[in-house]
């Protein structure tokens, strides 16, 4: 090998070395850029839309009873709806359930307004087509926690059974790439694409991401509840869809409202 | 008619400073359907800004502007009390109007 070629290699290593660094500091700009338009927007949140689509669910009478929801205990008591989602999922008396805010609002509207289930359960998922009412009405009920401290109670035998189910769905690797939640999200400082993932065993990082759930997406132009987080999540990770506000996807929200507990809630959110 | 658009406005050194949050689809005209029809554009192209009778901001906008569009913006002037009044209007010949009492 002759000096020149010699030189000439160590320049291009040189520069290729030099392109990486370069690329690095273009990601953490990038997610910083991310960061500062969510700032930009924040008090612009289009989530508000839908949350006084859904305070006007709740107050106006519809169904075979002609009921409106304010007699719906969400836990505080009927028709409380301030602080409710800070505590949800929980253990249920009446259902003898523990449930997360879908599901108990799945019970009132079939139990005070009579609507069948399957109605609800059929399409439980906003689209550009058509708004979802259980979904507007999640976003109203936990617009009214925000800014309180998440306070989830694992006191109950079945709210901590939960609980554990929850953490054992976490971890459960299957469906046709071996995936598990925690494929993703047990890992500090990993992305997909542009997105920071959190890690769920790192406290701080559960808090921000549960408390900014559910949220507004920009790229979808609708308000997304909890329930099609996990929904989606399942999707991606190529497993059966789960069953509207079932007992394993209540699981799953309890074990991680449990890990964002001491958060402030700051939601409904505002994603990409 | 619309739906309702979310107005804030304050005040603050003479500068009042007035956020609007509008609720529009603002389609392209360039998206399709499943079955390959066009959805047709759908969007708002005027937006005026006026206080207290005196037009602030005039803004044309179009399809390159997101659904629920955030609108920013100041002017000298302005007291607590006093309105903010924004319209719209869309290519469908639709307009909204809306209004805001500045805070402090």
């Amino acid at each position: 090998m002759n000096t020149s070629r010699l030189t000439r290699m160590i320049l291009v290593l040189a520069l290729a070395a030099s392109g990486a660094a370069q690329a690095a500091d273009d990601s953490a700009s990038d997610s910083d850029k991310i960061e500062a338009y969510r700032e930009m927007i924040s008090d612009g949140n289009p989530a508000e839309f839908d949350e006084m689509r859904g305070e006007e669910l709740w107050k106006k009478p519809a169904g075979p009873k002609n009921a409106s929801l304010e007699k719906c205990d969400l836990g505080k008591g009927a028709g409380v709806v301030k602080g409710a989602y800070a505590a949800l999922p929980r253990y249920f008396k009446d259902t003898k359930k523990v449930q997360d805010l879908e599901s108990r609002l799945l019970t009132c509207m079939t139990t005070l307004q009579g609507i069948p289930e399957a109605d609800i359960t059929a399409k439980p998922f906003a689209s550009d087509k058509k708004p979802s009412d259980i979904s507007s009405l999640a976003t109203y009920v936990v617009g009214q926690s925000k800014g309180m401290k998440m306070a989830v109670s694992t006191k109950h035998p079945k709210e901590k059974e939960a609980y554990e189910i929850g953490k054992r769905i976490f971890n459960y690797r299957a469906g046709p790439y071996d995936f598990a939640c925690s494929t993703c999200h047990a890992t500090s400082d990993v992305r997909i694409r542009m997105q920071d993932l959190p890690n769920f065993n790192v406290k701080a990082d559960a808090q921000s991401a549960y408390s900014s759930w559910p949220a507004y997406r920009v790229s979808q132009g609708l308000t997304r509840s909890f329930q099609w987080r996990l929904n989606d999540c399942f999707r991606q990770q190529r497993f059966p869809e789960p069953k509207f506000a079932s007992e394993a996807t209540v699981a799953l929200t309890m074990y991680l409202a449990v890990s964002a507990n001491g958060a402030d809630y700051a939601g409904p959110g505002l994603k990409r | 008619m619309g739906n309702p658009m979310k107005i804030r406005a304050s005040v603050k050194d003479g500068v009042t400073e007035v956020k609007v949050l509008m609720q529009h689809e603002m389609e392209t005209g360039l998206r399709k359907e499943a079955d390959g029809t066009l959805v047709p554009a759908w969007f708002i192209t005027e937006v005026k800004a006026q206080h207290q009778g005196r037009t602030v901001l005039e803004a044309q906008y179009g399809q390159s502007i997101s659904k629920n569009p955030y609108l920013l913006f100041r002017f000298k002037g302005g007291a607590v009390g006093e309105k903010v009044t924004v319209t719209w209007m869309d290519n469908k010949g639709d307009t909204r109007t809306d209004e805001a009492a500045i805070a402090a």
